[in-house]
């Protein structure tokens, strides 16, 4: 049995616009739950039933603070935006299996595409402290949706690369098109993003690796199984044995 | 021994509380036991369970409700002898109350066999039909929406089961109480109810369904004043035991539903939301109960 409640109130620390969609929260609160980088939080939105999972983009047990990127896509995330700081906001915390770190791999290639970059930012900081060389490539439809984040990647000392589909913003095309372009080394991928990305990188990039993948989930915890994916090992659950899965556990039909 | 003040009987089989999580909600409890001790419940229905594995339906399965949601996972279950072989022992190391097992099925020999088959487990002590699936041998209608098909399901179990047989009723028909009557007639031991009720959502943007299968089951808090009006319709008509099922989500809401005649309380849609929700209503009785001046839940079965 796990010793750390996963049902915690947080208050949000602050909550700000960064672009026309995409918004970066911060909480407070008992993050003694979370135990990898690619877990997610279920947020509890007043007058919604149903909880809305979001990845957690990073997190400080020290702080007892995490952080949230999510793009304002329906009601749920709209009420979001609408938290001022000083709110409470009740969570489940440490929610599925995040990212592996594996010590063998000595320069992961960390591709992100919009929103999916999120959870790649904490990723990149356990990679560093591992002594790991990571690379970050983030890929958006165009600058506009940009929301800065090479910076925050390059604060910890990781170098971030950027890619647009109109080529308003660094590279024009794909995230494959800068590892090509640049001729990046990797000898692993962590991924996250739309499912185009993902199986583009699934099915094309010959070095081992996995994604992290979403669903509408109703419960975030493993139980109603409204989530439930196949895989090359039998129905797995999103929420509970992933959102991460090894590239060769999906079945790309 | 004084008999606990909390403790229920349905048909000779007694629960320390009735706080029992609904199929579909919970598993097999082990994965739930990761939040808490599941001992402390007085019995889990487990997922519902077929004869053959079965993935379910496509995504999404789930939507957004006011107070409440919509799901269509479509039975998705590893299969009866699955379940007997792997998720039973895995249930049997954290949970050792009895176990109330839901079966489905989608023809008669169906409900036959795995019913036939779960009667041995010891643990089980109840079982649960589930007659809101389509019969596929009756042009697909829903057993559970008509007096013959229920009777005649519940004759054919009946025969190869020892155990107490509990219906559990779909909402979704214009007589419940005579479809109930129909169960107990044919020989069930007990009447649970209300599974969900059949509702649909539509994404405005996508001019789509929000879930894959267009429609699918209504539950949560929305529905709860159906299920106690349904309950003590049914509890006071048909003279069997009733489990009430449908939006309970509090402990103030379990002594509701016992009071219109539940004489055990299912907890669904709420586990969703807050997987500590059983645990929180088991705990919070004595209180809610010393409120309103009950010394033994058994006192207030049916009172209304």
């Amino acid at each position: 049995m796990l010793t750390t409640n996963i049902n915690n109130d947080f208050k949000v620390i602050s909550n700000r616009r960064l672009t026309h969609k995409t918004w970066v929260m911060t909480l407070g609160g008992d993050t003694r739950a979370i135990t990898a980088p690619g877990q997610f939080v279920n947020v509890a939105i007043p007058g919604k039933y149903l909880r809305r999972p979001i990845s957690i983009c990073d997190y400080s047990h020290e702080r007892g603070e995490l952080v949230l990127l999510y793009d304002v896509v329906g009601e749920g995330t709209e009420a979001m935006s609408l938290m001022a700081p000083g709110t409470t906001v009740n969570l489940l915390t440490g929610l599925g299996n995040g990212f592996s770190t594996d010590p063998s791999h000595d320069h992961p290639l960390l591709l992100g595409g919009g929103i999916g970059c999120a959870p790649l930012l904490n990723l990149a900081r356990r990679l560093r402290t591992m002594g790991k060389s990571p690379v970050a490539v983030l890929g958006y439809n165009t600058a506009a949706d940009s929301f800065g984040m090479e910076r925050w990647f390059e604060e910890i000392g990781v170098e971030a690369f950027i890619a647009t589909v109109d080529g308003s913003l660094g590279t024009k095309g794909f995230v494959t098109d800068v590892i090509r372009e640049k001729g990046l080394p990797g000898d692993y991928f962590h991924a996250c993003g739309p499912m185009p990305m993902l199986r583009a990188l699934c099915t094309g990039l010959d070095i081992p690796g996995e994604v992290s993948i979403e669903s509408r989930m109703g419960c975030g915890f493993g139980a109603c199984v409204c989530c439930s994916v196949e895989t090359a090992n039998g129905a797995k659950r999103i929420c509970k044995d992933g959102p991460v899965f090894r590239k060769e556990e999906l079945i790309w039909k | 021994m004084d008999k606990s003040p909390l403790s229920v009987t349905l048909s000779g089989v007694t629960l320390q509380n009735p706080v029992v999580p609904a199929s579909g909600c919970f598993g097999f409890g082990y994965g739930m036991a990761e939040f808490y001790d599941i001992d402390i419940l007085g019995s889990i229905s487990f997922k519902g369970t077929t004869r053959d594995a079965r993935f379910g339906n496509p995504l999404p399965r789930v939507a957004e409700c006011s107070a409440g949601l919509i799901n269509s996972v479509g039975l998705q279950n590893p299969g009866i002898d699955a379940v007997i072989a792997e998720e039973l022992p895995k249930m049997r190391e954290v949970f050792h109350q009895p176990i109330i097992a839901n079966i489905s099925g989608f023809s008669i020999d169906e409900y036959v066999e795995c019913c036939s088959k779960i009667d041995g487990e010891d643990q089980v002590a109840i079982i649960e039909l589930n007659v809101s699936c389509p019969n596929v041998h009756g042009g697909g209608m829903s057993f559970g929406t008509c007096c013959e098909s229920v009777s005649e399901v519940v004759k054919e179990v009946k025969r190869v089961i020892t155990k107490p047989l509990y219906v559990k009723l779909t909402p979704n028909v214009t007589d419940i109480v005579a479809i109930g009557r129909s169960a107990v007639e044919a020989g069930a031991d007990g009447l649970c109810l209300i599974n969900t009720m059949l509702g649909m959502r539509i994404d405005l943007k996508r001019r789509q369904p929000v879930i894959a299968n267009r429609m699918g089951g209504f539950s949560g808090p929305a529905v709860f004043p159906v299920a106690v009006r349904m309950v003590n319709q049914v509890a006071h008509a048909c003279g069997v035991p009733v489990i009430g099922c449908g939006g309970v989500s509090t402990a103030a809401d379990v002594i509701e539903m016992m009071m219109a005649g539940a004489t055990a309380v299912e907890v669904g849609a709420a586990n969703l939301i807050n997987p500590y929700a059983c645990k929180e209503i088991v705990e919070g009785l004595p209180a809610e109960m010393h409120r309103l001046g009950i010394d033994n839940l058994t006192d207030i079965i049916g009172i209304v």
